[in-house]
């Protein structure tokens, strides 16, 4: 009975239909400690996040379990005792405060609200948790209305909030996803900080393994619904026992060293699909045709880690695969013909915002764009294909000046310049099925017939690896992942020599980002070029070839990507390298 | 009310305010831009006023005038001007007040339109009273109890009266209270001249009734969509997480957003009823604006015509410029 927070079978049922969404979750956890719950999209954690606050979105319900923190389990609570526990006993940081905060409320009238006390009272704790935050805690600051702060500064906010009534447990949200690195990093030591300090327990729910790393002392691996790993942090991120564990680990792109990618077949199910034996079994490597049938229980393994698996003895025994390291592509030194910028300015609204940026690329040359939020990486990529207005500069095109404007442009060059968009669920038409959608530019570009068209997106389709079966759907019909090669097969069917990538991983997965930097990547084998935005530098050192590294609007370092991330010489990108996380290797040896 | 959905449509047009520096300005060029959408109404109204058959001095007159008679008046109304001429000496008038006279009976047009201006908007912000608080308790409360059978009830009304037309509402209502059903309020709202229309308060009920349900059945359902959209929200996700009573959560968190949400549309909404008074008064024989214009257009008298109708585009333009107001305080908020 020592532990401050105890989980024991919670589980979560779809009203309509009586599938669970989280099944049967058990855990324990002591004061001070984190616990990291990682997992997919689709993987019930947000949903077992908001459980043990007792609370399930609408059209879902609490079927079963105890969550008893400092003694009291919340799930047996009245209404009105469990509203009182909520704040004071157990308290929730969401993903997007931009959302999550209320529009219309001033921060002072947010963060008192929740707590017992006088206002004068409620004013002076308040100021003194935004100090622990580290954000001002003057009248002008309380004042504020939530979208005058920065997306760090809301994060802070919600934290504050949530701590504000001296609960045991914080549950978080993937409360960094938003952020940039280094914002991220703070975040991360604030709350391990924050913990320590009130000897808080805290679940830190997150997709990504570095992330939990970093924060964790226990991690829990989620899927389908369950919990099919736990441990402390070493064990299960160096020596996995469950099958999934271990795949997830080799999508993880390594911001040291580059290395191939290695994506898991077939998707995540979905909480309305009937399951009978293992959740993982149809798209495991050791599944054989029990796993079909017996559910396995969760129980502790050979590695030190408790797994939901039938053959952990087997797993155990097959050490880890490392895997292979990628061989850099070799480029022609110094070859810039295919595009190139020199002396890019550009503004927005009058304000500058990118200041004499000049670069170039070669033939089946990928260049990243790193940068953080507001350093100009978007705006610049939207300068290249000709979608920002206010820019000069020179910008060439096969060794020919192009115009800035893409309505200037000659179709040929057009055709020749592909964006894939950040969002694949905002950059698809929700009203066109994907045949249609991928059949237009063919028109346009071609003027070729329906027929002639139909094949050609069944074969930009399979190079993508969407099988043709799907080409009649909607975008909603799609996973993020499928939507992203559905965007991606849109830009090949042009016949691009360049694709500009604007964060075409964030939005996803990491099994799903591993498939898709594959599939870019050997996009660059067959010759195409690629301009790279992202501010993920595990992705860059995955993908890129070079590195132009943007701060500010300014380029402040560019070369090869290895050199740039293996010895960054300007104190910035030093900076961002240091602030990046990375999952513990295995380097030890398998048990 | 239904060309308010097309409307809503095509709210976004406008540029939008950045900055709070910018605001001003911008309503700036919207008041100019005001001035010049009500010179084109003008022009508009002048040559459709213009091209109405019949010659309006030989109206006057009746069919035994003779030629020379009819001419006289002609040059006496400045009939034989070229039109511009006629428009500028139209124009002046209205700017500086004077409107001219009726054809009719010859009285000053101020005269004739300012009490009826006054029966109507009387009328039109009466209801708009009701609407407003009405359409935000109707809204809310359906929302709250969304799916229960209220709330079906109230959906599948607002959809009807929302397809009916006022005047269809009008007759309706007069069947039902002021015939041989109830009886108990006059059908007609008689409102002798000098007399305020408060002092007729049995005369008002039906008219103000038909506006009043018109505008909270549309505006009713917008609450309750963006009340909808407010509980559904995260912010108020994070209420509950942080154990606010859902009072609070209520009136505090959601209501606001809601409110704030469906502003742009209320203002719509008072475009519509300020204007909507042209039928309803026909339908109840009111004295106000519509049944001017109405009677105006039956006897061809101009001045009375274009006055009430100029006021009427005024008013419209005002609510929507209003409109676009609340609409960009939301975009920057």
């Amino acid at each position: 009975m020592g532990k401050e927070v105890e989980v024991s079978g919670v589980t979560v049922t779809v009203d309509a239909t009586g599938n669970d969404i989280v099944q049967d979750i058990c855990f324990e956890l002591g004061r001070g400690e984190v616990m990291g719950v990682v997992g997919e999209s689709g993987s019930g954690k947000s949903t077992l996040a908001l459980a043990l606050l007792g609370y399930a979105r609408k059209g879902a319900t609490i079927t079963g379990g105890r969550v008893v923190i400092d003694g009291v389990d919340l799930l047996a609570l009245p209404e009105g005792q469990l509203r009182r526990a909520r704040g004071s006993k157990v308290a929730f940081v969401p993903q997007d405060p931009a959302t999550a905060l209320n529009p219309s409320l001033s921060l002072a009238t947010q963060l008192t609200e929740g707590l017992r006390l006088p206002k004068r009272e409620a004013l002076a704790r308040v100021r003194g948790l935004l100090e622990t935050v580290g954000l001002p805690s003057d009248d002008a600051f309380l004042k504020r209305h939530p979208r005058q702060l920065s997306g760090g500064q809301q994060q802070r906010v919600a934290i504050a909030m949530a701590i504000a009534a001296g609960p045991r447990l914080i549950v978080l949200d993937e409360p960094t996803t938003g952020l940039d690195v280094s914002t991220q990093a703070r975040v991360l030591e604030m709350v391990r900080d924050l913990c320590r300090e009130h000897d808080m327990a805290a679940i830190y729910v997150s997709h990504d393994l570095a992330v939990v790393a970093d924060v964790a002392d226990y991690v829990t691996v989620m899927y389908g619904g369950e919990v099919v790993e736990s441990g402390t942090d070493r064990d299960v991120l160096i020596r996995a026992a469950h099958p999934y564990t271990r795949a997830l680990l080799a999508a993880v792109p390594s911001a040291t060293h580059r290395h191939r990618l290695v994506p898991i077949p077939g998707r995540a199910p979905g909480a309305d699909e009937s399951r009978h034996g293992c959740v993982f079994a149809p798209r495991c490597d050791y599944a054989v045709a029990e796993c079909g049938t017996t559910r396995p229980e969760l129980v502790p393994g050979p590695s030190g880690t408790s797994a939901r698996c039938l053959r952990t003895d087997e797993v155990a025994r097959t050490p880890r695969v490392l895997p292979r390291p990628h061989e850099t592509h070799v480029v022609a030194a110094g070859g810039q013909d295919l595009f190139s910028v020199s002396g890019l300015n550009a503004g927005y609204g009058g304000r500058q915002i990118i200041f004499d940026v000049s670069f170039g690329l070669d033939r089946g040359e990928c260049l990243a764009l790193v940068g953080e939020s507001g350093s100009g990486k978007t705006t610049m990529s939207r300068c290249l294909v000709g979608l920002h207005e206010e820019q000069e500069g020179v910008l060439t095109f096969e060794g020919r000046p192009i115009p800035a404007p893409a309505g200037e442009r000659s179709k040929e060059t057009r055709r020749g310049v592909q964006y894939v968009f950040q969002n694949p669920y905002g950059s698809l038409n929700p009203h066109r099925s994907v045949e249609s959608s991928l059949v237009v530019p063919l028109q346009h570009y071609f003027g070729m017939s329906a027929r002639e068209g139909r094949k050609r997106v069944r074969e930009a389709l399979e190079r993508v690896e969407i099988p043709s079966r799907l080409a009649d759907r909607y975008p909603a019909q799609l996973s993020g992942g499928q939507r992203q090669r559905v965007a991606i097969a849109r830009a090949l069917v042009c016949e691009p020599k360049l694709l500009i990538c604007d964060e075409v991983t964030s939005a996803l997965d990491v099994s799903v980002q591993a498939s898709v930097v594959e599939l870019l990547r050997s996009l660059l084998a067959d010759g195409l070029s690629m301009v790279f935005v992202t501010h993920n530098l595990a992705v860059v050192r995955s993908i890129a070839d070079r590195v132009v590294v943007l701060s500010q609007g300014r380029v402040v370092e560019s070369g090869a990507t290895d050199a740039v991330l293996t010895a960054p010489s300007h104190p910035y990108t030093q900076s961002l390298i240091a602030a990046t996380l990375d999952v513990p290797e295995a380097i030890e040896p398998a048990v | 009310m239904s060309q308010l959905t097309t409307r809503m449509r095509i709210r976004h047009r406008g540029s939008p305010p950045g900055p709070k520096n910018a605001t001003i300005p911008w309503l700036v060029r919207r008041l100019l831009v005001g001035v010049l959408v009500l010179f084109l109404v003008s022009v508009l109204l002048f040559l459709v006023t213009q091209a109405l058959p019949g010659d309006v001095a030989r109206i006057i007159l009746g069919k035994d005038a003779t030629a020379e008679q009819v001419a006289g008046l002609r040059q006496q109304l400045g009939l034989d001007q070229p039109l511009l001429g006629q428009y500028w000496h139209w124009l002046s008038g209205v700017l500086s007040g004077q409107m001219g006279t009726s054809l009719e009976n010859g009285e000053p047009v101020g005269d004739i339109v300012g009490p009826r201006m006054f029966n109507s908007f009387t009328l039109g912000f009466m209801s708009l009273v009701l609407i407003l608080p009405l359409a935000v308790i109707v809204g809310v409360f359906s929302a709250y109890k969304r799916d229960s059978a209220l709330d079906k009830a109230f959906v599948a009304v607002s959809s009807l009266f929302t397809a009916l037309p006022a005047f269809v509402v009008g007759m309706l209502l007069i069947a039902f209270f002021a015939t041989s059903v109830l009886g108990v309020l006059p059908g007609v709202s008689n409102i002798p001249p000098g007399d305020l229309p408060w002092w007729h308060p049995a005369e008002l009920v039906l008219p103000v009734t038909t506006l009043t349900l018109m505008g909270v059945m549309y505006l009713g359902r917008l609450v309750r969509a963006s009340f909808i959209d407010a509980m559904n929200s995260e912010y108020v996700q994070t209420a509950i997480l942080k154990g606010l009573g859902s009072r609070r959560i209520l009136f505090r968190h959601a209501l606001p957003n809601a409110v704030a949400a469906s502003l742009p549309a209320a203002s719509l909404v008072a475009a519509v009823t300020i204007t909507g008074v042209v039928v309803v008064e026909y339908v109840y024989s009111y004295p106000g604006l519509g049944t001017a214009v109405v009677s105006a257009v039956n006897s061809h008298d101009l001045p009375v015509m274009q006055a009430c109708i100029l006021i009427l585009a005024t008013a419209y333009y005002l609510f929507n410029l209003l409109a676009d107001v609340f609409a960009a305080l939301g975009r920057s908020r």
